[in-house]
């Protein structure tokens, strides 16, 4: 079990967490290398049938879609409810009725393992990226509840 | 030494391959300004509502002011720039041979004031660099972009391709994906367009002020959460040329109005 402080936050930090997170940071890289590595998960029939953390919340997740930062799904889809949002993919109304909680966890974990030439970024994925910032570098997008605050919301929109 | 030699393998390398088929042939180039709102298009083109027009009036004040330790001015060199500069930011960025490197807009400018002038170069995205940078560019107002990119330019040419299609930063997106695959799209509030570097130095309303095509460039590299290039870094000036190739025939607009 890696060190809580080595799971990757969500956000960069800021102000006067960032001694101690570079405290925590140093103690990671003594670490064993396997503290780096995301848990691992099983693909199955095109979808990640085994949830990645607790229960998500739908109320959490609804708000995540539509949060600035740090999610910002609405940046590329429409949503039920959201008034501004672009148009580079899919909208999300129904999404729910067309995907089983599997399929959805697989397409935000790592829609490129679905379609190789995805323009949607993978929300739980640290490897095979190129000159990530270093704000967050080695850190997913979303944590693992968030995912699943995230699956439990889109189930819902049948 | 080793440099040279992989930069004259990558050389050698480009003669081989075709590599300037287009991906947005001539009839389908769109300048950034027909993306634009009817109000920021009509403000772009109106001299007196475009607040870029403010910093092509400093740089044509500073073209003609005395510096460095030779106390000449651009003037003295150039004469008028209505005549000199014309045509000329049409073919930038430009391979330098005497500073053996590719040179922006930006960096020729510096460069005359270091070697001309013998002044301290201005600082990137300085009143004054802008200035003088929107006052050259705007003299080749309704001139088709056209760049050199064989020769000494050519392995240059082929890293802008390569670094414009490649996947970077925490949301793995190419320039490619955004200006190519979604131009005309909207990322929630905003048009993609093309990404042409036609209209540089712009006003953007939401620097209020000036800027670079250097800087909206570092801008796109934050929006993927990629680690910023260096202002003048090869990466940034290598990009520029294939972006200015890649806009040939386009007419410069400079300054351009963005949001
Ligand atoms: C940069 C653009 C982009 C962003 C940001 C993005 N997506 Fe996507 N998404 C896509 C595209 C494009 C597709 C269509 C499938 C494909 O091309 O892989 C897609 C597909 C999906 C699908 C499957 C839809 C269907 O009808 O099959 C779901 C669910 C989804 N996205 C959810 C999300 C959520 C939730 C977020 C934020 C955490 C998000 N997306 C952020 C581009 C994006
Ligand atoms: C996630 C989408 C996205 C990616 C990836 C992206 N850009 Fe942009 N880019 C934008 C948006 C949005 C704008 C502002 C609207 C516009 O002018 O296109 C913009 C603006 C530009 C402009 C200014 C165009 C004008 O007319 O003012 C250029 C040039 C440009 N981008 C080049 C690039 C290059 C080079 C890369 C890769 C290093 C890149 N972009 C990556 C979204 C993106």
């Amino acid at each position: 079990m890696p060190p809580r402080s080595c799971l990757p936050p969500s956000r960069p930090p800021s102000g006067g967490r960032r001694l101690r997170r570079a405290l925590a940071l140093l103690a990671c890289l003594v670490a064993p290398a396997v503290a780096a590595q995301l848990p691992p998960y099983v693909i199955e029939d095109g979808g990640i049938a085994a949830p990645l953390a607790a229960p998500g919340d739908a109320a959490r997740g609804r708000a995540l879609l539509a949060a600035r930062d740090p999610a910002n799904c609405i940046l590329c889809h429409a949503a039920p409810g959201v008034r501004f949002a672009g148009d580079l993919a899919p909208p999300l109304d129904g999404v729910g009725a067309r995907l089983t909680p599997a399929q959805l966890r697989l397409r935000l974990v790592d829609s490129s393992r679905i379609n190789p030439a995805t323009i949607m970024p993978a929300y739980y994925r640290t490897e095979g990226l190129t000159e990530v910032a270093a704000a967050w570098r080695g850190r997913t997008v979303l944590t693992a509840a968030q995912i699943e605050d995230l699956v439990v919301y889109l189930s819902t929109l049948r | 030494m080793v440099r040279g030699v992989g930069a004259l393998l990558l050389g050698l390398a480009c003669v081989a391959v075709p590599a300037q088929e287009r991906s947005l042939p001539a009839g389908a180039l769109r300048s950034g300004s027909t993306y634009l709102s009817p109000e920021l298009r009509a403000m772009q083109e109106d001299g007196f509502a475009n607040p870029g027009m403010l910093w092509v009036e400093k740089g044509a004040k500073l073209w003609g002011v005395r510096a460095g330790a030779d106390g000449r001015s651009c003037a003295d060199c150039h004469g008028d720039a209505r005549a000199s500069m014309r045509g000329v930011a049409a073919r930038y960025p430009a391979f330098d041979r005497a500073a053996n490197r590719l040179l922006d807009l930006e960096g020729r400018i510096n460069q005359c004031r270091a070697e001309r002038q013998r002044a301290a170069p201005f600082a990137f995205e300085s009143e004054e660099l802008l200035g003088l940078t929107a006052h050259v560019a705007s003299q080749s107002r309704g001139l088709p972009l056209k760049v050199a990119v064989d020769g000494p330019a050519a392995p240059h040419f082929a890293r802008g391709r390569m670094l414009f299609e490649r996947r970077i930063g925490q949301m793995n997106l190419a320039c490619l994906h955004c200006h190519e695959w979604n131009a005309g799209r909207r990322l929630l509030a905003e048009t993609i367009s093309q990404g042409h570097p036609n209209a540089y130095p712009i006003y953007r309303l939401e620097w209020q002020s000036a800027g670079s095509l250097q800087r909206r460039l570092r801008a796109c590299y934050s929006g993927v959460r990629a680690e910023l290039p260096a202002y003048n870094s090869a990466d940034l000036l290598d990009l520029s040329l294939f972006l200015a190739w890649r806009a040939e025939g386009l007419a410069i607009e400079t300054p351009g109005v963005r949001r």
